[in-house]
């Protein structure tokens, strides 16, 4: 009583009118209704699928035989091996197709994103078309057209266009030449590998070296070009060559031998290219932009030359603008490739959100492994663009 | 007002344990300490069974096909046709006495058994294969068949593809979801012979595939086949070769856990059988009024009280009859000789006739 006299101000309210613990009350709250209708719908679901269907949640029939043949695989795959593997087969082709696009859709992304900023009138028009009306279109319908109207239009087997090498060009893919390894190969990987080791100790010295003497040289080439010697020399100095080339031809009803990328696979790869990239370039037009006219015209100033220019320092700079943005682009390129389903191509989700799931009728197992799979690609693939985001952002002195 | 890490990571913590007595408290986990109470509705929701929840509804849900013709296709004015369909209007016509009391729920081949899971829908009749794993794993009970049917494939006529061994090396387009995509493979490794599948999620799109050379072959039930030929660009430049590649008893199927309702399904399906096998059609019907066959006067309601055991009044075998036909009628209209199809009728005759069509007597 006395303290209350003394400091009104210090009084404390009743707690419903105390604002720290209302938020604290609220927030509880809050967090409680979230996770109790997650546990809610959780329990709801297993339960029901336990005691109305009596079919428990149970991972164990990836262990089973699989049963079906999947159109085209990077591994060993047969109607005899397990879901499991099945399941890998499709991450393969995901990954396959995932990689590919994305080292494609950034080289035409980047050359485009520079046409759009050409100064040249018909290449500036050309790039901005493009963006335009690849951007407004939606990518289910882009990829439906690559398949059908393009690729399905190509000659039949039979009347297959054939190129140079030879390559064979029909409605049912690409068949190019491919190397098949030799009893070499082995060899020559660790000859690679070698190669690799000294290249980097290559660039090293060569980049000490350019720290002492202020002229830097450009070290992404030099590590190519040695790389690339090592290559060249190892291949001639083995006995055998390691690596014999395979040619198709056309028996029966398809083509033998090579490597035939299917009208599938071609359809998917260019449908997500040519749709990311125009993505890409207005991501890479809006970097370069970011750079300061200033900066352009104190490096002219300076004597560099457009090209180095470009690539000492508007590029740099350009470039912390464009990381983030470009991982994106490249996240949804991944999970895009999900509609491989609708035109044929056995990717992660047309295996196992599809075949498998219909073989084994598992929704909630098949579902969560494809989602968790998918997670991992996505976060794996931030994580990596997030370290070289740190390593090239602006260092605060 | 910053709370610090400490109250944060406690508060967090209670709070999901709340959290996690809420739902515990809400799910419908059959934990005996729940009230009197709150368990009582509970339960009688439960015993609620599909017929009465159908009747209530006023309409059964059939899952169906909606391209396939002949046996489900939603033609040009918003009408369901074909062999399922009618099987569906059937089940309504004993139910409610009225054949047009039902909606069809169009569903793909991957789609319909969590459709029918689900409870949105009473009863699945999409020409739908009779499997162990089906009726196993997937909880699915199988009413007696109503279209004996076998894995075709089909090629163009100028390929001169006769035998499988023919197709060594071919491109074959299959439909997912489907045990047509697991019979190719069993097949084809029991015949050692190499293939390329080519899987596509829609029957349309692998007839599009097809016929624009992508594949050599594709396959799916016979009848499946000889329907989508109709509807080919050239249908004379294309025939269904001679081998069968597997069985497929095409049937209706219900969800485990309502004996009732299987029942149901089951009799309405085997009441067309016996209707073909007495001779009684949806023009005759009214001749058999005073029949003083025993067999004839039970299966229309005149004598015992069969329909009531499956929940139904009394004349319900005789409403599928008046308003739907009997299986011969229910055939002929869809996939009979005056239809493009002009299916045989061959392992869907009468078991008097050689076929497999074979009725337990109501009795």
């Amino acid at each position: 009583m006395q303290q209350r006299a003394i400091h009104p101000s210090q009084e404390r309210p009743p707690f419903w009118r105390d604002e720290r613990v209302l938020s604290v009350i609220s927030q509880i709250v809050v967090v409680g209704i979230v996770v109790g209708l997650l546990a809610f719908f959780y329990t709801n679901m297993v339960s029901s699928l336990r005691e109305q269907l009596g079919v428990p949640i149970d991972y164990g029939f990836l262990k089973q035989t699989a049963g079906f043949d999947i159109g085209e695989s990077l591994i060993s795959y047969s109607r005899s091996d397990t879901y499991a593997r099945a399941f890998l087969v499709g991450l393969l082709n995901t990954l396959q197709v995932a990689v590919l696009g994305i080292v494609f859709a950034t080289i035409l992304g980047i050359i485009i994103g520079v046409m759009r900023l050409s100064t040249n009138f018909l290449v500036n028009r050309i790039a901005t078309a493009y963006i335009e009306f690849l951007r407004n279109v939606p990518l289910l319908v882009l990829l439906i057209f690559w398949a059908q109207a393009v690729f399905f239009k190509l000659p039949r087997i039979k009347e297959a266009i054939i190129l140079p090498g030879p390559i064979y060009l029909s409605n049912r893919g690409i068949a190019i030449p491919w190397g098949i390894p030799t009893e070499t190969w082995p060899t020559y990987t660790r000859i690679l590998l070698g190669g690799l080791v000294l290249a980097i100790i290559v660039t090293i010295v060569l980049r000490e070296r350019g720290k002492r003497t202020g002229r830097m040289p450009i070290l992404s080439l030099w590590f190519l070009v040695t790389l690339i010697a090592v290559g060249i020399i190892g291949w001639f100095v083995l006995p055998q060559p390691p690596l014999v080339l395979d040619r198709p031809e056309l028996v029966g009803f398809n083509t033998k031998g090579g490597r035939t990328l299917s009208q599938q696979f071609m359809a998917l790869l260019s449908g997500l290219v040519i749709y990311t990239a125009a993505f890409i370039a207005e991501v890479v037009r809006a970097g370069i932009q970011s750079v300061s006219k200033g900066q352009r015209e104190a490096a002219t100033a300076l004597g560099l030359t457009p090209f180095q220019v470009l690539r000492l320092v508007i590029f740099p700079q350009a470039l912390r603008v464009i990381i983030p943005p470009l991982t994106s682009q490249y996240l949804n390129l991944t999970k895009n490739s999900s509609l491989a389903i609708a035109i044929g191509y056995p990717d992660l989700f047309a295996v196992a959100g599809n075949t498998i799931l219909n073989q084994t009728g598992r929704a909630v197992e098949v579902f969560s492994l494809v989602m968790g799979i998918y997670l991992f690609f996505s976060l794996t693939t931030s994580l990596f663009m997030n370290i070289y985001n740190r390593r090239i952002r602006l260092v605060e002195r | 007002m910053k709370m610090s890490p400490k109250v944060y990571t406690i508060g967090m913590l209670l709070s999901m344990v709340l959290g996690i007595i809420i739902a515990a408290c809400a799910a419908p986990a059959p934990t005996p300490v729940a009230s009197e109470e709150a368990a009582a509705p509970a339960a009688q929701e439960q015993a609620k069974s599909t017929l009465d929840i159908v009747k209530e509804r006023g309409k059964i849900i059939c899952v169906g096909n909606a391209n396939l013709p002949g046996f489900g296709f939603l033609d040009e004015e918003g009408n369901f046709s074909g062999f399922d369909v009618d099987y569906c209007k059937a089940m309504a016509a004993a139910i409610f006495g009225d054949a047009s009391k039902f909606e069809i729920r169009p569903a793909t081949a991957k789609e319909r058994f969590t459709v029918l899971q689900s409870g949105e829908a009473d009863v699945l009749i999409r020409n739908t294969t009779w499997t162990m794993s089906r009726d196993t794993d997937l909880g699915m009970n199988f009413a007696p068949t109503t279209f004996y049917d076998g894995q075709g494939i089909m090629v163009r006529k100028d390929s001169g593809i006769k035998t499988l061994q023919d197709l060594n090396g071919a491109s074959i387009c299959v439909q997912t979801g489907t045990t047509t995509e697991l019979n190719l493979a069993d097949q084809m490794a029991a015949a050692g012979i190499e293939y390329e599948p080519v899987v596509f999620e829609t029957a349309d799109e692998v007839t599009t595939a097809y016929e624009e050379g992508r594949c050599d072959a594709w396959t799916t039930d016979k009848s499946g086949l000889v329907s989508r030929q109709t509807v080919l660009k050239d249908p004379s430049a294309h025939e269904i070769m001679d081998v069968t590649l597997s069985k497929e008893p095409l049937g209706p199927a219900v969800r485990h856990g309502d004996d009732q309702w299987f029942d149901l399904v089951k009799w309405v399906t085997f009441s067309t059988f016996l209707a073909e096998e007495h001779g009684i059609t949806s023009e005759n019907i009214d001749s058999f009024m005073d029949s003083t066959d025993p067999n004839i006067r039970k299966l229309l309601g005149l004598e015992g009280e069969f329909c009531a055991k499956i929940g139904l009044e009394n004349d319900c075998f005789a409403n599928v009859i008046r308003q739907v036909g009997n299986y011969a009628e229910i055939y002929n209209r869809n996939l009979g000789p005056d239809t493009v199809f002009n299916l045989p009728r061959g392992l869907n005759s009468l078991y008097t006739d050689g076929g497999l069509l074979y009725s337990p007597p109501i009795r």
